[in-house]
């Protein structure tokens, strides 16, 4: 029982329990439309693109949200700006640009007088989050869900066909940029988590464990809430029992999810369509 | 008999010089339209033109009641988690796509599947169908949309015989409940069963009755190269045509 318990016991553990699930909630179920819409890619680059954000809130003693959806803006604007030059190409533009961010945030941490956060805000630490992160990333996760909920239809219309959603009366770019609005939101708050290199894990994992056993989007999405939320309390409750690293455990945790529904895959067939 | 759809000196394009210039053509109600043109000849721009997608570069025009683009069912994802019935209820969505869908909604989108022949087929995956139900279903999300001028961008492309005949069969039906009906192609000698025949090859190279319209030196100002003409046998001077389709990768 003390299994379970267990980490129960203290504050700082329901916190970071209760902000694994927050975060499970709304990644697990954006994680299908990450995949849908083959966004894996900027989703690492706005994780890795706001680590500046994170580390000036940090040397202010600011809220690592706030910094984070600074950062997560200007790296947006950035690689936007970078991509416009259709020379060069968006992947190689919005690689430079995210290196070059990345590069500088890390170049703000290692000053002599920076505070040694650096590895916190790299690899996350649930444990760190305070009741006032907590009722920030709740409102943030609520903010999401809504939207996420408003914007369903249109997302899958143009996510089955964006030439034809065209003349459903959608908007496809608009879409688009709803879900990278959403997207943002969800990075800015599982960045304090998860930290700048491994937030990625809960944004493309569980539409990987899911893969095309489904039916329908939104069982893809509950399912993929369902992975989010149980392997991220696996990885909390490992960490807390085996004394490994929070943020890492989740992260690990979430790929082992990925990997045993690729297995599953592999032996078991898609979704059978229903007779007709 | 009153026009459907009225296009004057239409332009469009993608920024830019427009790809399609000079087009005029009026199509009374109920009728139906064949628009031919080689790859790149304009015939998608024109209908995402017509269905609001493009803003015409010059020119204008003036549609009676509500177009609806219907894309082709080959750019359709197979892969993506989606029913005969969810992509019909599809076509509910304009004006209050931030809600679910209504009850009714999903009986018009049953009610439009069983117009299209596809009765029973509600719960299965898109990507489970052949070629030529999938194009049923498209069509039917544009039934949903209660749309009087359907644009139908190469709906027979890839279609196997029997679908294809369904599909014909189908737009007849439409015509005579008084929807209009373009429907681009490049099958030549379909076109002669249509009402009326728009020629394209980055403008408008001829508009009007198929018999009167489709002679040899009509076809080649729209297709060029990529046209073979064969003299019909009889030696009254008519000619085939078979145009040579390029596939884009």
């Amino acid at each position: 029982m003390d299994l379970l318990t267990g980490p129960l016991d203290s504050g700082i553990d329901r916190r970071a329990l209760a902000e694994i699930v927050l975060l499970g909630l709304l990644c697990g179920p954006l994680s299908f439309w990450v995949r849908s819409f083959r966004l894996a890619y900027p989703s690492e680059s706005l994780a890795h693109g706001l680590l500046p954000g994170l580390v000036l809130a940090a040397l202010a003693g600011a809220p690592l949200i706030l910094g984070a959806a600074g950062g997560v803006a200007v790296a947006a604007a950035a690689v936007a700006l970078a991509g416009r030059d259709h020379r060069i190409g968006s992947d190689t533009a919005t690689a430079v640009v995210v290196s070059g961010t990345f590069g500088l945030g890390v170049l703000l941490a290692l000053r002599p007088d920076a505070p040694a956060r650096l590895g916190e805000l790299l690899f996350g630490d649930p444990l760190g989050v305070s009741g006032t992160d907590l009722a920030a990333a709740a409102a943030l996760v609520v903010a999401g869900g809504v939207a996420l909920a408003a914007l369903h239809r249109p997302l899958a219309a143009v996510a089955f066909d964006a030439g034809g959603a065209g003349g459903l009366g959608l908007r496809p770019g608009r879409v688009r940029l709803a879900l990278l609005l959403v997207l943002a939101t969800a990075v800015a708050v599982a960045v304090q988590g998860l930290g700048s290199l491994l937030v990625l894990a809960i944004l493309v994992a569980p539409a990987a464990a899911v893969g095309d056993h489904v039916r329908s989007p939104a069982r893809a999405m509950a399912a993929g809430a369902a992975v989010a939320v149980g392997a991220g309390v696996v990885g909390l409750y490992s960490s807390y029992h085996l004394g490994g690293a929070a943020g890492a455990s989740v992260a690990l945790a979430l790929c082992a999810a990925a990997a045993g529904g690729a297995l599953v895959r592999r032996f078991v067939p898609p979704a059978a369509p229903a007779s007709a | 008999m009153s026009a459907a759809l009225e296009v004057r000196e239409l332009a469009a394009g993608y920024g830019g010089d427009p790809v399609l210039t000079g087009v005029s053509f009026a199509v009374p109600a109920g009728s139906s339209v064949c628009v031919l043109g080689p790859n790149g000849g304009g015939k998608t721009t024109l209908f995402r033109a017509l269905a609001g997608q493009l803003a015409p570069a010059a020119g204008d025009f003036d549609i009676t009641g509500r177009p609806a683009y219907v894309a082709q069912a080959a750019h359709a994802r197979l892969d993506f988690p989606v029913s005969a019935l969810d992509v019909a209820v599809m076509g509910s969505l304009a004006g209050r796509w931030w809600l679910p869908a209504r009850g009714r909604d999903r009986d018009a989108a049953r009610a439009a599947l069983e117009r299209v022949g596809l009765a029973g087929s509600e719960p299965t995956a898109f990507g489970s169908l052949s070629g030529g139900q999938r194009q049923r279903v498209l069509i039917a999300r544009a039934l949903v949309q209660d749309a009087t001028v359907l644009l139908l961008d190469e709906p027979l492309a890839g279609v196997d015989p029997a679908s294809a005949e369904t599909i014909t069969a189908l737009f007849a039906d439409l015509a005579a409940e008084g929807r209009t009906l373009l429907v681009s192609s490049h099958d030549v000698e379909g076109a002669r069963a249509f009402d009326a025949v728009l020629c394209l090859n980055r403008e408008q190279v001829a508009y009007g009755d198929p018999a009167a319209v489709l002679d040899a030196r009509v076809l080649e100002t729209t297709y060029g190269r990529e046209l073979i003409l064969i003299p019909e046998s009889g030696g009254a001077g008519g000619v085939r045509a078979v145009a040579v389709q390029h596939h884009e990768h």
